[in-house]
């Protein structure tokens, strides 16, 4: 189905939206957070920020949490998908974007692509990488399906699910038994080798072709390949991020890069695609639990008094609460209002379900959106908003930390406004009279706040296409890769060493057993994208709606027809969906995906096992069985 | 450090008599563009090797005994090379006039003009000339491929092949005037191995290739450039950042294109952000 | 690749076909069976995208079409694009891409036969067989001149068979011997003709007997260095037409830094009239075979290929016994003669396409590409074959090296020999050989015209209409004239022949053959065929403008050869004939 634009304020009475003014939905709103802060304080409000939507308006949410309501708790949806790889790069680098740029993608020698089917979800950046391969770059693709990334590789490891940290323990165990590893770098730019030799060390090549079914030779194969390359990229998507254990995952691939220097370097690094167009940029500007704006740490007090005094308010020193948590909040009733803008966790988390039960326990519930959306349909007050990318103007950044110039082409439809303006309206009825003359000065306040971005005026970000973070200084530009520091010879110019982390395989966690005996896995097609909301107001030839795809050894052992509809079960949850026959899966491995969440709803099926670090849900292996309908009548 | 490209010999060469300095690898009509010199071209692409199969933008170079192709012809030092010689403005002349009696070049940018300029008259080799007229396929929602405004360029085929796309869901088949533009047995491109990315709209020299919006836009007769402005900024799906150019028209998308010279999308969208903006 | 492909599948024949050539697949991502391993991981395939024109001639050889279950298991099995695939198959006309009869018969109505009495053949055709399509189509030459009117059938299965009929006899005689098409067969003082029709083609025994592999062993004598002056200095240009030095072609190569390089004998013999590679392959394939380790071993190449066009069956044959017999005595392969070097031919075939015969279309032929030409530069010695350093030259040029090592530079110079394909109204047609500088008058008195000759076209239907006999027939003597040696077409034309449809039949021809890459041979070999439709109906100045406007922008803006050339014959016509006066 598709949706029509939000083009009136909504505003529930007597248990239903109608619309509503601007004002009395403005009112209703602001009133509703200022009696959950005066009842029970600032940590009963929550804000989820939109990751679709600009920098600047990721900016002033953040604002209106911390400064409006008092609370860090705020958070976005890349939560669902890319945390895990902020909460791994930083924890090792200090900083969590992706090391590289896309260009030095064409100019690599060996591209990894670790649980990412860019060819189909990040079509551009597959460009990119197409053309390295065809500079003659090897390609590596890790990845369960043979997807069409894999049909481009040089090598393809078909691995089972959930069974990265082993592989890429194999690979680290087998460049050390090689002597492949890079000692000076190892020594000068990193700490805790020793203990993550020892870890790897029961991942032998044949331990690990056990547990992950990929051919001794071609992990061998794929260790040797990547730390003998001069340069090496390593990129990963939610292949690596959508597991209950996301954050040890990233984590076991930046260990790779660390063991051989891959990183720091030009046409070496690490990069993870990020699944929307903002989620970068949230995180940059603040709009996670836990970073000021320029990704700066909130339980440093000297960031913080920069901030105090900017704002002129108290900055609580402790973090906030993430989407998980606030969930688990709002179950607990510590959590009873939320500001909803651009987000549809009713049909993007896992576990949908339970999601509903939650959000239908708060006290006040506020949904700034363009399309009334299940989530919004629960919502007391709905407030239309414009489209970020087409009717705002402002910054989006990319996986490459590629800040640009977001511009509006078209009027939003009806009463809807932009969000920055909505957000300074609710401010000012709550005691903070906040005027912003367009998104520049919003800019600009954050360039005053933000080193990494202090030298990105708007007129610079037009004239250059774009600069990547870090940019200090309106006159220079730093160069398209991090963490060059690493490779200095002075250690104080090196800094704080990247530490290897020690981890322990862990399975996923909806077990496979005879009821449940095959391994359900999730991801996109190339014309949909997410939950479908927007990707549904076209009429793509492409699309075929949701299916169950199995390969055709188990379409014919379970004696199943193409298009014919089956029961898919899991332990939390059961849906009807037609078969599709891939052959890009083997036997016990089922996939769907969740761009249509109106017809077919994956996500009752999914789990939600959470990686206690990041959030992130296992969306990517559930446990299920497969059944013929029987006929009726 | 990041790799320096190695630096670039300049070399000289005359352009209609004018001293002109251009990098070493320059062609000659970017040695043309140097002397401020406006030569035609068709089946140029500024994000694609050039293919050099129109021919409309020969000029002399001394020595030579053909006319050479500026778009394709690398400049070499000391080249002498004259534009508007009585021989490359004959070809010029002749090579639009085969184009323009055999496709429909109505909505071919600067066609017109060129023609004016040249003196083309197509219309000589009389009425009965072969032609390559034939109704647009239409066979999906996305884009239409109207083949009687094909030049065959190629440019469509290397955006979907291995210079772009790598999606190879069409190629050039048959032979001679007879050969077209073409997936495997004519499928229709819903049967094929096409994308939708609209990377061959893109490039197309002609409106061969349009997007579904502006073919019945213009069938109604309600395109109108002049009423469209266009706004570059970054598409709303994944977090790649593809730059968008949007064409509106009555405050609606009515084409999306992308800057060629972008670092990130080098003028090539995907399904999504080419054609994704129905809930705006 | 992430490859699309429809759902047809291959017959089995079909996939036993295409097997037969690549062997069995080896994984099921290239068209096996699925199997545990396959699942698990898959190894990139090495390119073989220059099998598709092999592969495509082995379903066309077995099954006599080309379905598209055939075409998607050839694609699967070599990692092409179906589109692309498509668009290579359709290029070349010998395939057919709709089902039809096992056996074609191919009606030649070129130049030649048509001068020959093509059309009444054509007639006695279609009376029997019905209009032209799937069981008989009309051919451009088929390079049996001497024999006009021919007809070639083309039987597919397993083995496929061929069948000339020339002169036409609605299938009666046999093929006579290749003596037959060098009326100076045995005579004294031949050179390039000396063994053809003396030795036993498919015996390398009484090739050696007869002087063979001297040059090759006089070469090893010399060095690379050493053959490239010698044939530098012998004077030595390229008989394909363009009369390039070949010394300083393979001296240009030679150096190259960028490695491997190629060698590509250009044996796609298609030029209108033209038969002389036919009928050395035929009668002497050993010397090609010989003058190509030569040519290898001086430009330092490896590998080479011999393109050979498919309408060629009983030359294919000899040369393809010629390569098996060489390599199994050392001649050929590795370590040859136990010099240390190494070299090896590859037989590759064309599918009817005039336009492979051009030096670089030939390249994208191999390649597995469209045969479209490339621009130039860069030239083949710089990037050619697979972007590498190559040498092309044609089977004639090869041939003349032998002759030049046996003899030395000096002595070959001073009688330089050419080959020249007599046909049309002749009483003795064949290939004739004449030193350089006989003139046209000695030629025509050897092969003796019919009647009174009205005119002769040199260089085939890229040439041009010459009425003076007394042009001496050498490179320069020929452009004076206003005219080519080009390939060495001697196509006499008497008093009877109907020029215009001659004409009609040389635009068809560059009509048929244009690959359709550039514009002004793409449309303008279509309007010159059409002014010229007019021009026989009705003679109007402003056709004949428009035909010259037309024509010279073919030959000032083509890419290549095919087009700059189109133009020739029907311009001499009109100047020297008066055809439309």
């Amino acid at each position: 189905m598709s949706y029509d634009r939000l083009t009136h304020p909504l505003v529930r009475e007597d248990g239903v939206l109608r619309e509503a003014t601007w004002d009395e939905a403005l009112d209703r709103a602001a009133e509703g957070f200022r009696r959950a802060v005066e009842r029970h304080g600032p940590d009963t409000f929550a804000m989820l920020s939109c990751a679709r939507s600009t920098n600047e308006m990721n900016y002033i949410g953040q604002k209106f949490t911390r400064v409006v309501m008092g609370t860090n708790n705020v958070d976005s949806c890349n939560r669902t998908c890319h945390a895990p790889s902020v909460a791994g790069l930083s924890a090792v680098f200090g900083s969590g974007g992706g090391t590289s740029s896309y260009q030095e993608v064409e100019d690599t020698d060996v591209i990894v692509m670790w649980g990412s089917a860019a060819r189909n979800a990040h079509p551009i950046f597959f460009h990119h990488v197409l053309k390295g391969i065809h500079k003659g770059a090897r390609m590596f693709a890790v990845d369960p399906r043979r997807t069409g990334t894999a049909q481009w590789a040089d090598r393809w490891l078909g691995l089972n699910v959930g069974t990265d940290i082993p592989l890429a323990h194999a690979v680290a165990r087998e460049i050390i038994h090689a002597g492949l590893h890079n000692k000076a770098f190892i020594e000068r730019a990193t700490a805790g080798f020793e203990e993550f030799a020892a870890s790897v060390e029961p991942w032998t090549l044949t331990a690990a072709e056990q547990v992950t079914g990929v051919p001794a030779e071609a992990i061998k194969e794929l260790a040797h390949a990547y730390a003998r390359a001069d340069r090496a990229q390593l990129c990963w998507t939610l292949g690596i991020t959508e597991h209950h254990n996301a954050t040890d995952n990233v984590r076991a691939l930046i260990n790779l890069s660390l063991l051989t220097g891959h990183v720091g370097r030009y046409g070496s690094g690490l990069s993870p695609l990020r699944g929307q167009n903002n989620v970068q940029g949230g995180g940059d500007m603040g709009a996670i639990p836990n970073r000021l704006p320029g990704f700066q740490d909130i339980l440093d007090p000297t960031v913080r008094r920069r901030f105090e005094s900017a704002w002129n308010i108290g900055i609580q020193p402790k973090y906030g609460l993430n989407l998980t948590q606030m969930l688990e909040a709002m179950a607990e009733g510590e959590v009873t209002t939320c500001y909803l803008i651009g987000e549809n966790p009713v049909q993007s988390e896992a576990d949908s379900l339970a999601c509903v039960k939650r959000l239908s326990m708060l006290d006040h519930l506020v949904v700034q959106d363009i399309f009334l959306t299940k989530t919004a349909q629960m919502a007391d007050v709905v407030l239309p908003a414009s489209a970020a990318w087409c009717e705002s103007d402002g910054t989006f950044t990319n996986s490459e930390r590629r800040v640009q110039r977001v511009r509006k082409a078209l009027d939003p439809p009806g009463e809807a406004r932009d969000d920055i303006w909505i957000m300074c309206e609710l401010a000012r009825r709550l005691g903070h009279d906040w005027h912003y003359d367009g998104a520049e000065e919003v800019w600009n306040e954050l360039r005053a706040l933000s080193p990494a971005h202090a030298g990105m005026t708007y007129q610079r970000l037009a004239d250059l296409q774009g600069i990547q973070w870090p940019c200090p200084s309106e006159d220079s530009v730093e160069p398209p890769y991090l963490h060059g520091r690493l490779w200095e010879s002075d250690p104080v110019k090196r800094g704080t060493p990247a530490p290897f982390a020690v981890l322990r395989h862990s399975p996923p966690v909806d077990l496979l057993d005879e009821e449940y005996p095959l391994r359900l896995t999730t991801g996109r097609r190339l014309d949909s994208y997410n939950t479908g909301v927007q990707s549904s107001g076209f009429a793509s030839p492409l699309r075929r709606g949701e299916t169950i795809e199995l390969c055709p050894e188990d379409a014919s052992r379970l004696g199943l027809a193409a298009g014919e509809e089956v029961r898919i079960t899991s332990r939390r949850g059961s849906v009807v969906a037609p078969v599709f026959i891939d052959p890009a899966l083997r036997p016990g491995l089922v996939f769907m995906t969740m761009h249509f969440p109106d017809e077919v709803d994956t996500n009752a099926l999914t789990i939600e096992a959470t990686c206690p670090i990041a959030g992130t849900a296992e969306f990517k292996a559930a446990a299920v069985r497969v059944e013929k309908l029987v006929a009726v009548g | 450090m990041i790799p320096l490209q190695p630096p670039r010999r300049l070399i000289d060469v005359e352009i209609d008599g004018e001293a002109v300095r251009v990098p070493e690898g320059a062609t000659l009509l970017d040695a043309c563009a140097t002397a401020g010199k406006d030569i035609p071209t068709l089946c140029h692409g500024d994000t694609l090797t050039p293919k050099n199969a129109c021919r409309v933008c020969v000029v002399e170079v001394e020595g030579a005994r053909t006319l050479a192709p500026a778009c394709s012809r690398k400049a070499e030092a000391g080249m002498k090379v004259a534009t508007g010689t009585e021989r490359a403005r004959h070809s010029r002349k002749v090579v639009l006039e085969l184009l323009a009696s055999s496709t429909d070049l109505s909505t071919t940018p600067r066609a017109k003009e060129w023609m004016a300029e040249y003196g083309a008259d197509p219309a000589r080799f009389g009425e009965d000339a072969a032609t390559v007229e034939q109704p647009p396929k239409v066979d999906n929602d996305l884009y239409v491929r109207d083949y009687g405004k094909c030049i065959l360029c190629y440019k469509c085929v290397d955006a979907c092949g291995e210079q772009w796309q790598n999606s190879f869901a069409i190629s050039v088949a048959g032979r001679g005037f007879d050969a077209t533009i073409s997936t495997e047995w004519d499928a229709a491109l819903t049967d094929s191995a096409c994308v939708y990315c609209g990377n061959c709209v893109e490039v197309c020299p002609t409106g061969a290739l349009s997007f579904k919006t502006e073919f019945d836009m213009r069938a109604e007769g309600t395109w109108d450039e002049d009423r469209q402005s266009e706004t570059t900024t970054i598409c709303s799906y994944c977090g790649v950042g593809c730059n968008l150019t949007l064409h509106v028209q009555d405050n609606k998308i009515v084409k999306v294109t992308s800057p060629h010279d972008n670092p990130v999308t080098h003028g090539n969208l995907c399904v999504k952000g080419r054609f994704g903006y129905g809930y705006v | 690749m992430d490859l699309r492909f429809r759902d047809a599948q291959p017959t089995d024949e079909e996939r036993a076909a295409v097997d037969a050539l690549l062997g069995p697949p080896a994984t099921a991502w290239d068209g096996g069976d699925r199997t545990a391993a396959d699942l698990r991981f898959a190894a990139r395939a090495e390119p073989a995208r220059d099998l598709l024109l092999p592969a495509l001639h082995a379903v066309n050889d077995r099954v006599g079409w080309i379905s598209e279950g055939a075409l998607d298991y050839i694609c699967r099995r070599l990692t092409v694009p179906p589109a692309e695939a498509y668009g290579v198959a359709s290029f070349y006309s010998l395939f057919s891409l709709s089902e039809r009869p096992a056996s074609v018969l191919h009606v030649c109505t070129d130049l030649a036969c048509h001068a020959q009495g093509a059309s009444e053949v054509r007639q006695a055709v279609a009376d029997r067989l019905g209009p032209p399509g799937t069981s008989w189509q009309e051919s451009p030459c088929l390079g049996l001149c001497e024999r006009a009117p021919a007809c070639l059938t083309l039987t597919a299965g397993d083995p496929p068979s061929a069948a000339v009929d020339a002169p036409y006899s609605g299938g009666q005689g046999g093929e006579p011997p290749v003596a037959a098409a060098v009326p100076q067969a045995g005579q004294d003082g031949l050179v390039l003709l000396r063994r053809v029709g003396v030795v036993d083609p498919l015996s390398l025994d009484d090739y050696r007997a007869q002087g063979g592999y001297q040059a090759l062993r006089r070469a090893f004598q010399l060095g690379p260095t050493g053959v490239i002056r010698e044939v530098t200095e012998s004077g030595l240009v390229g008989r394909g037409g363009a009369a390039f030095p070949t010394g300083r072609k393979w001296e240009a190569t030679a150096r190259q830094p960028d490695h491997p390089h190629y060698l590509v004998c250009n044996a796609d013999e298609s030029e209108p009239g033209t038969f002389k590679d036919r009928v050395i392959m035929e009668g002497d394939p050993y010397a090609l075979i010989e003058a190509m380790t030569v040519a290898a071993y001086a430009t330092g190449c490896a590998k080479g290929y011999l393109y050979i066009r498919g309408e060629y069956p009983r030359a294919r044959h000899a040369l393809e016994n010629a390569m098996a017999t060489a390599r199994a005595r050392g001649l050929l392969g590795a370590d040859i003669l136990g010099q240390g070097f190494s070299f090896d031919i590859e037989l590759r075939r064309g599918a009817g396409a005039y336009i492979c015969g051009e030096e670089t279309a030939i390249f994208n032929s191999i390649e597995g590409q469209r045969g479209e030409p490339r621009s130039k530069p860069p030239f083949p010695v710089e990037k050619g074959l697979f972007g590498k350093p190559t040498v092309v030259n044609n089977v004639e040029t090869l041939v003349n090296v032998l002759p030049i090592l046996e003899r030395g530079a000096q002595a070959y110079r001073d009688a330089e020999p050419k080959l020249f394909c007599v046909s049309g109204n002749i009483v003795k047609p064949g290939v004739y050989e004449l030193p350089f500088g006989a003139t046209l008058r000695e030629l025509l008195d050897l092969a003796g015209p019919t009647g009174t000759v009205r005119a002769v076209l040199l260089g085939g239907a890229a040439g041009a209409f010459v009425t003076d006999l007394d042009i001496p027939l050498t490179f320069e003597g020929t452009r004076q004239a206003g005219a080519t040696l080009g390939s060495g077409v001697v196509l006499v034309l008497g008093d009877d022949v109907d020029l215009k449809a001659i004409l009609l039949r040389i635009a068809e021809f560059f009509r048929d053959e244009s690959c359709g890459q550039c514009v002004p041979c793409r449309v303008g070999t279509v309007r010159q065929e059409e002014a010229l439709h007019r021009l026989s109906r009705r003679v109007d100045h402003s056709d004949l403008v428009l035909l010259r406007e037309v024509g010279q922008t073919m030959r000032d803006a083509s890419i290549c050869g095919l087009g700059q050339t189109a133009w020739n014959a029907v311009e001499s016509a009109i100047d020297r004939l008066g055809v439309f006066k």
